[in-house]
């Protein structure tokens, strides 16, 4: 609204290129959108619950980190589901390596990030970010004595 | 090029018919998948335009040389504070912080810079931090921010000084 107060000219060129950016990578959004679709229908509530709730913390963190991995969900899902499970008894280092994934790992969102940053750093950064999820999975561990005892 | 199109426009017309046929046919597996891709579409694009709106004002107000200033080569450590304060801001998730990095390198921001704001914004967005801690405490909140920046600036950096020296260069005209 400033924008359009100070400079009519600039504010109409700022809409362009905000359109032009848009258009360029809508057909990204779409493949993803699809790719979206069809994991989230595979990925229930139930399937998290029985695959994080698994007896052995370690593999439960292994299934945590790869769900995540490959899942897309807003925070305000995330969170609550992953406050079930805690009072369910699921360790807190399993969580951390399921909403740090969650978060930081987008295999969903690897069309955009293809499109943008090409596909071998896509590839590396997801890698990395990967592996950070699951130090952070084991260093909740330790903080919260799951780990070593 | 044009073979990668046209697999993608029959890959998506098979998917628009299977959608389609669902409904038909009453099969609810699919129908659930249409269901999923109508509701995640509503979602993005209440936030997407904007995003770009927000992307196209930043690049046609900002100067190069003050993006160059504060994210860039000379920044130093300042520029991986304004990746992490920009980051916290971010809203919606990496789908977002991608369009938004590519904007920041156009206009000279240092890639190590932006491989922390990518990050970053997937890590600690204020609103989505709060709702962590409400929901799994403030201890597994603070343990996660401060095992996790730390590691995101280190192998950003290490990342960026890798693609430079393979002469990186990003795609253009996104």
């Amino acid at each position: 609204m400033i924008s359009l107060i100070v400079s009519r000219e600039r504010t109409l060129l700022s809409l362009r290129i905000a359109a032009r950016r848009f258009i360029n990578i809508l057909p990204a959004f779409l493949i993803m959108l699809v790719l979206v679709s069809i994991v989230l229908s595979l990925v229930s509530d139930e399937i998290i619950t029985r695959y994080l709730g698994i007896d052995n913390k370690y593999i439960a963190v292994l299934f945590a980190s790869v769900l995540g991995s490959v899942t897309i969900m807003p925070g305000f899902i995330t969170f609550p589901l992953a406050g079930v499970l805690l009072t369910k008894g699921v360790p807190y280092m399993v969580l951390s390596a399921f909403t740090t994934t969650l978060m930081m790992v987008g295999v969903l969102t690897f069309p955009i990030e293809k499109a943008y940053l090409g596909t071998r750093v896509a590839i590396i950064r997801n890698g990395i970010s990967f592996l950070i999820a699951l130090i952070i999975a084991f260093i909740t561990g330790i903080f919260f004595g799951e780990i070593f005892q | 090029m044009n073979m990668r199109k046209v697999l993608m426009i029959i890959g998506l017309a098979g998917y628009a018919a299977f959608i389609i046929a669902s409904w038909i046919f009453d099969f609810n597996t699919g129908k659930e998948i249409g269901d999923n891709f109508v509701s995640f579409s509503v979602e993005m694009l209440k936030i997407l335009p904007c995003a770009f709106i927000l992307i196209g004002l930043f690049e046609a107000w900002v100067k190069r040389e003050t993006v160059e200033k504060q994210f860039g080569e000379k920044s130093g450590i300042r520029g991986y504070i304004w990746a992490v304060l920009l980051a916290g801001t971010t809203v919606g998730g990496l789908y977002i912080a991608f369009p938004v990095a590519y904007s920041l390198l156009n206009r000279g921001a240092k890639l190590s810079v932006i491989f922390t704001y990518i990050a970053a914004s997937a890590i600690c967005r204020v609103p989505m931090t709060i709702f962590e801690a409400s929901f799994l405490g403030v201890k597994f909140t603070v343990i996660r921010l401060l095992v996790s920046l730390p590691l995101v600036v280190l192998t950003s950096i290490l990342l960026a000084n890798y693609l430079e020296k393979r002469g990186y260069k990003i795609a253009e005209g996104k």
